[in-house]
């Protein structure tokens, strides 16, 4: 075995492959060779956007919903008439067909630049069609996914969203990309289609496309291996999965300490039968892509959905999490020069009050409807009067149980104070690293910092799961640490109630519980804290675990 | 010029879905339609990225016009589907 290379372990499970990379956007020669027939270089031109086009309709072709809506669209555009003309005025004008279409393209991606927005989106499938055509008129690799014909470990810069909806799964063994984060685009795909993946891996690109290596989606490591090690790699990950979905029922330590292992769903199918109960349910989708908030009677069909398919279970219901990060055209809000910092979360009905009591209204009569368990939070709680505000506002809608999410140091801080006001807490893993470490969410080049091991944040967890001890009330973990099973033992050993976590991360929490006493978390738990920084961390309870 | 006055129905405006069906319809038309927004000079509603460039929101008025046997017609078409929300379907999370 060589050197291995770390990254963020993402997407939990273990494999091993060839690694082939996504090919890289063709680049335009330094030197712009003249044109000699303008007729048979426009011919050219638009013989390439047209291949771009039959291409984009035939990958449509490959796929459902959203995926084919968004190729078909970016094939129509390739066959557009209004590109076509700007193009030819561009050969016209004296450049090769090349860089014809680059210009042509960069003029439209200006304007859709400038639309904002939705609008502004489009400037990415623009910059797809520029690629292709310019690779089949360079004589170059298409830039996109490889297809070597054989199951493969994709590597790549980043993906996007046009490569995530054409990745097939059946030949995707794991993803391993240079950038990105714990939230990134990557990481949920991957999380969602249940593929191991490992991001902010830096020496990745410099892998040979075909050489084996061996991915652990939970550790973060990728390892170059011999050819003939990749059998053995699957068939141990194979029986892994195997033990893991052998062992079912509540999440509880080996001792019988029961930890309720509950999912962070987005709408009903995310929900898995055998789940526990809901830990956080992302109420934004009805909201997506609307000028006009969703009605009443429309937000309740849509909780009552999901509860009704909860039977008697619990359901936490955060309340909307939108800002300038994630806009909503309803809201109006203004840009911000930071959003993270802005107006986001529950700091959105400071402007509009009449969302949330809307949106309160509606789940309370969902609730109503349904056996479903109902607990309301709030995102982006930073003060003992904020939540407060809130569960005043939960309880008028004639609800019972209103909590606060921690992603805020300063409520973390002060989370004695905050459970004196409302019954629980969750925290928010992924934004309370982002805020502790000052350490942007979107930034691959800063994972490290964003690593939820790190001490300050760990300790911070553990202030929380202190004060719900010392008030007897429920302190739970909705952001993906809790899904990685060594920290999810850490997490119970410092007091934490439930862990809620996407449906494919739940056998292997479920199982590494089931095989540690609540001593032995504590112990771990102590190990992590006073680890000096997140590596040592994982590794301090790497090694106890394994001992 | 026949020209017809519609207010977009399409609540996410006219990008997507509704901007791929809208210039569909435009390119099935027997006569060439164009369509404008206040204040801007009219494009080919056939063209995917003329249309786009409109940035067309939900509510938003827009112009179609055309000219020729069978103006009519195709202007009554192409205010049945700008009037309708073409993106009903829920967005996915």
């Amino acid at each position: 075995m060589r050197d291995a290379l770390t990254g963020l372990g993402v997407s939990p499970g273990r494999t091993a492959g060839p690694a082939f990379r996504m090919a890289a956007p063709p680049t335009l020669p330094d030197t712009v060779p003249a044109v000699a027939d303008v007729e048979a270089e426009k011919t050219l031109a638009t013989k390439a956007l047209t291949q771009v086009s039959s291409v984009l309709e035939e990958l449509a072709a490959r796929v459902d919903g959203e995926a084919a809506e968004v190729l078909a669209t970016e094939a129509m555009m390739a066959a557009d008439k209004t590109l076509a003309d700007a193009v030819a005025a561009a050969v016209a004008g004296g450049r090769p067909a090349p860089w014809a279409i680059a210009d042509a393209i960069g003029a439209q991606q200006e304007t859709f630049t400038q639309l904002g927005g939705y609008f502004a989106e489009r400037a990415a499938d623009l910059a797809d069609i520029r690629d292709r055509a310019v690779a089949h008129l360079l004589d170059e690799p298409m830039p996109g996914l490889p297809v070597p014909g054989r199951p493969y470990v994709l590597t790549a810069d980043d993906l996007s969203p046009a490569d995530t909806a054409l990745l097939d799964p059946n030949s995707v063994l794991a993803i391993v990309t240079r950038r990105g984060g714990p939230t990134s685009h990557t990481a949920i795909l991957a999380r969602a289609r249940g593929l191991p993946a490992v991001v902010g891996c830096a020496g990745i690109l410099d892998v040979e496309d075909g050489a084996a290596v061996s991915v652990d989606g939970t550790t973060g490591e990728v390892t170059e291996i011999d050819e003939s090690e990749v059998d053995g790699v699957r068939e141990a990950a194979a029986r892994e999965r195997e033990r893991l979905a052998a062992l079912t029922g509540p999440g509880r330590t080996a001792d019988g300490h029961a930890v309720p292992l509950v999912l962070n769903v987005g709408g009903v199918a995310d929900v898995v039968a055998d789940a526990e109960g809901v830990g956080l349910f992302r109420t934004e989708f009805l909201f997506l892509g609307r000028t006009s908030a969703p009605s009443v009677a429309e937000q309740e069909r849509a909780y009552a959905e999901l509860f009704g398919a909860l039977g008697g279970r619990k359901v936490v219901v955060r309340t909307l999490d939108a800002g300038a990060d994630k806009p909503l055209p309803f809201l109006g809000l203004a840009a911000e020069e930071n959003p993270a910092l802005g107006v986001r979360g529950l700091r959105v009905a400071r402007a509009h009050p009449e969302v949330l009591a809307e949106q309160l209204e509606a789940i309370a009569r969902a609730a109503n409807a349904t056996a479903a368990d109902v607990w309301v939070m709030a995102p982006m709680v930073a003060t003992t009067a904020e939540a407060e505000e809130f569960a005043a506002a939960v309880r008028t809608a004639g609800l019972p149980v209103a909590g606060a999410m921690i992603e805020v140091p300063a409520a973390a801080l002060r989370a004695n104070k905050l459970l004196e006001v409302v019954d629980f807490v969750s925290i928010g893993t992924n934004d309370l690293s982002q805020y502790t470490l000052a350490a942007d969410r979107m930034n691959g080049d800063l994972a490290d910092l964003l690593d939820p091991w790190q001490p300050a944040v760990l300790e911070l967890v553990a202030s929380c799961a202190d004060a719900g001890r010392s008030t007897h009330k429920p302190v739970g973990v909705c952001g993906e640490a809790a899904g990685d099973p060594l920290l999810a033992l850490v997490l119970v050993g410092m007091g934490v109630t439930s862990l809620s976590m996407s449906a494919p991360s739940v056998p292997a929490v479920r199982a590494m519980l089931a095989a540690h006493t609540l001593a032995e978390c504590e112990h771990l738990a102590r190990l992590a804290l006073d680890a000096p920084d997140a590596v040592a961390a994982r590794q301090a309870v790497a090694a106890a675990t394994n001992g | 010029m026949p020209s017809r006055d519609v207010v977009v129905g399409s609540r996410v405006g006219l990008h997507g879905r509704p901007a791929k069906t809208v210039v569909g319809v435009a390119a099935a038309q027997p006569v060439a339609v164009r369509i404008s927004t206040a204040g801007k000079p009219a494009v080919d509603a056939s063209s995917i990225l003329a249309v786009l460039s409109l940035g067309a929101k939900g509510g938003d008025t827009v112009t179609v016009e055309a000219d020729g046997d069978g103006a009519e017609a195709a202007l009554g078409a192409m205010v049945e589907i700008l009037a309708q929300d073409l993106d009903a379907e829920p967005a996915d999370a």
